[in-house]
């Protein structure tokens, strides 16, 4: 699966785009943001207040409930700032 | 990219995300030439401000290809909702120094409420639901800082949820 970060999310991981090998317990967008806060320190601190953080699943906006297939292009980013 | 409406009854309107600066009396030419049935223009645009000459300049990073959906599903909304005669939307990306363009919205149509409306709406949304962050490089700092979002840019989107037409 493609993981993509943006903004403080991509300074924290240090990464913008990843493709992840998941295990079978994760099986929602929340699920995949407990799995990658528990890899290192980086994505520990990127994902310490899950309430503020952004997903979309495939480019629209999708909530922590989300079931994934494993085949999505999946992004975590802040509230957005744009205009 | 010029988009048609499909399945709907509505007009064409122009999305682009952009690194490149915008020339608004060029983007208001081209929905104005060889038409005589308009009767409003409201022009937007959104200017980087030097934060009382503090600022250095603002770098705008993006979702592509999520930005320009997404700005295209709330210029599909406008044109639907409002009888527009044509829409512009352009973001930039990048760097962007004091004193630059960021955003543009022109909206026309044969009467004004209609263009302010839609052109108000778009804004709106773009701050809130259109992947762009900001992040500040100040003069006097060397690491840049990410602007935090609003609660007022929440409550100016809401606005139109409560004005929906029955």
């Amino acid at each position: 699966m493609k993981v993509r970060y943006f903004a403080w999310l991509r300074e924290r991981t240090g990464t913008s785009q990843e493709t992840l090998d998941l295990p079978e317990t994760v099986k929602t967008t929340g699920d995949l943001m407990n799995w990658l806060a528990a890899r290192d320190e980086g994505y520990a601190f990127a994902f310490e207040q899950p309430d503020t953080i952004r997903i979309a699943v495939n480019q629209e906006h999708v909530d922590t409930d989300f079931v994934l297939t494993g085949t999505e292009e999946v992004a975590f980013f802040p509230p957005m700032t744009g205009g | 990219m010029k988009h048609m409406a499909a399945m709907t009854n509505t007009i064409e309107y122009t999305v682009r995300v952009q690194e490149e600066d915008f020339n608004v009396s060029k983007e208001t030419e081209l929905l104005t030439q060889d038409r005589k049935d308009i009767g409003a223009i409201v022009t937007f645009t959104g200017l980087c401000r030097d934060e009382g000459g503090t600022l250095e300049a603002l770098e705008l990073e993006h979702y592509p290809g999520m930005a320009e959906a997404q700005i295209s599903r709330f210029a599909q909304q406008a044109v639907e909702r409002w009888p527009l005669t044509g829409l512009t939307v352009i973001h930039r990306f990048g760097k962007i120094p004091p004193g630059e363009n960021i955003v543009l919205v022109i909206a026309t149509s044969p009467h004004r409420r209609a263009a302010f409306e839609a052109a108000d709406f778009l804004m709106d949304f773009l701050k809130t639901q259109a992947p762009f962050w900001k992040k500040e490089h100040l003069k006097n700092a060397s690491e840049g800082s990410w602007v935090e979002a609003k609660t007022i840019d929440d409550k100016d989107a809401e606005r139109w949820n409560k004005n929906a037409p029955a």
